[in-house]
């Protein structure tokens, strides 16, 4: 909780950000981890409108049906399944690298690389199965 | 003196720390390492119950109202549902912390979406549990 106020008038230089490094695999999927964070936090609220409507009966149920498989709705469905295993795979990533370990440049790049292969085919294995079961 | 916990980092933190602050490496904002072991723990839980879950979707895609509370009033579905909504909604509001406290710079700001945070984290564990607490015990 740092609140760093610069006093008024000094310019001191500031490190370098975001935009003055050349986009690396390991720094986008630190992003992304972010990012997919929040669209999970957010999309919580898929998961209480889904309970929701299951425990109020037949209607709400059926409604909540129809609105998840409307293009926009399985869209959204298929945006939150990828987050989720994405954000799981990052998780595991960085479990790995709490322990010390896999901090060689070689292995940061596998680890990204994998849990971003990772999270496509099994967000398309999980909707395969979906309509194949 | 005794033996040294760790490598001191620097002369001024040598004397400026006492002895008992770095036995107990609770750091300046008194909470050590709470918050990150507490992700950690909720994100392993999450690991196991989040897989669960995907199973449970596979099942639900296409059910039917009276298959889908047929399934949704297991006991075992309604304490898996419970446990991972209870620490998906504690790592979410931790993750959400760290994000809020990154970008938001404006003191009053920070702490009204702080709080904020919170009230969704908690709001929307109490909306799920209940309604998975319906689906268990029927009307």
């Amino acid at each position: 909780m740092a609140s760093a106020k610069p006093s008024a008038g000094t310019q001191r230089p500031i490190s370098p950000h975001l935009q003055i490094y050349s986009p690396l695999i390991n720094m986008m999927m630190s992003i992304v981890h972010r990012i997919t964070g929040v669209a999970l936090y957010v999309g919580t609220l898929l998961l209480a409108f889904y309970l929701v409507s299951a425990a109020s009966g037949p209607d709400a149920y059926y409604y909540a049906k129809w609105l998840f498989s409307t293009p926009i709705g399985l869209l959204i469905l298929f945006g939150y399944t990828w987050a989720l295993f994405h954000h799981m795979l990052g998780g595991i990533r960085h479990m790995i690298w709490d322990t010390g370990r896999g901090f060689d440049l070689a292995t940061v790049d596998k680890l990204c690389w994998g849990s971003l292969i990772a999270s496509i085919s099994l967000t398309i294995l999980v909707w395969v199965a979906a309509y194949v079961l | 003196m005794t033996t040294t916990l760790r490598p001191t980092p620097s002369p001024n933190e040598a004397q400026i720390r006492t002895p008992l602050a770095r036995v107990r490496g609770l750091g300046s904002a008194k909470e050590g390492t709470d918050h990150f072991w507490r992700q950690r723990v909720t994100g392993v839980a999450n690991l196991v119950l989040v897989v669960f879950a995907v199973f449970l979707m596979l099942r639900l895609v296409g059910a039917s109202y009276e298959n889908a509370r047929e399934i949704l009033s297991s006991p075992v579905v309604t304490i898996a549902l419970a446990m991972l909504i209870l620490s998906g909604v504690i790592h979410m509001r931790l993750g959400m912390q760290t994000v809020i406290e990154d970008y938001i710079h404006s003191e009053g700001l920070k702490i009204v979406l702080l709080m904020l945070n919170t009230f969704f984290a908690i709001a929307v564990g109490a909306t799920c549990i209940l309604a998975v607490l319906k689906l268990a015990f029927g009307s």
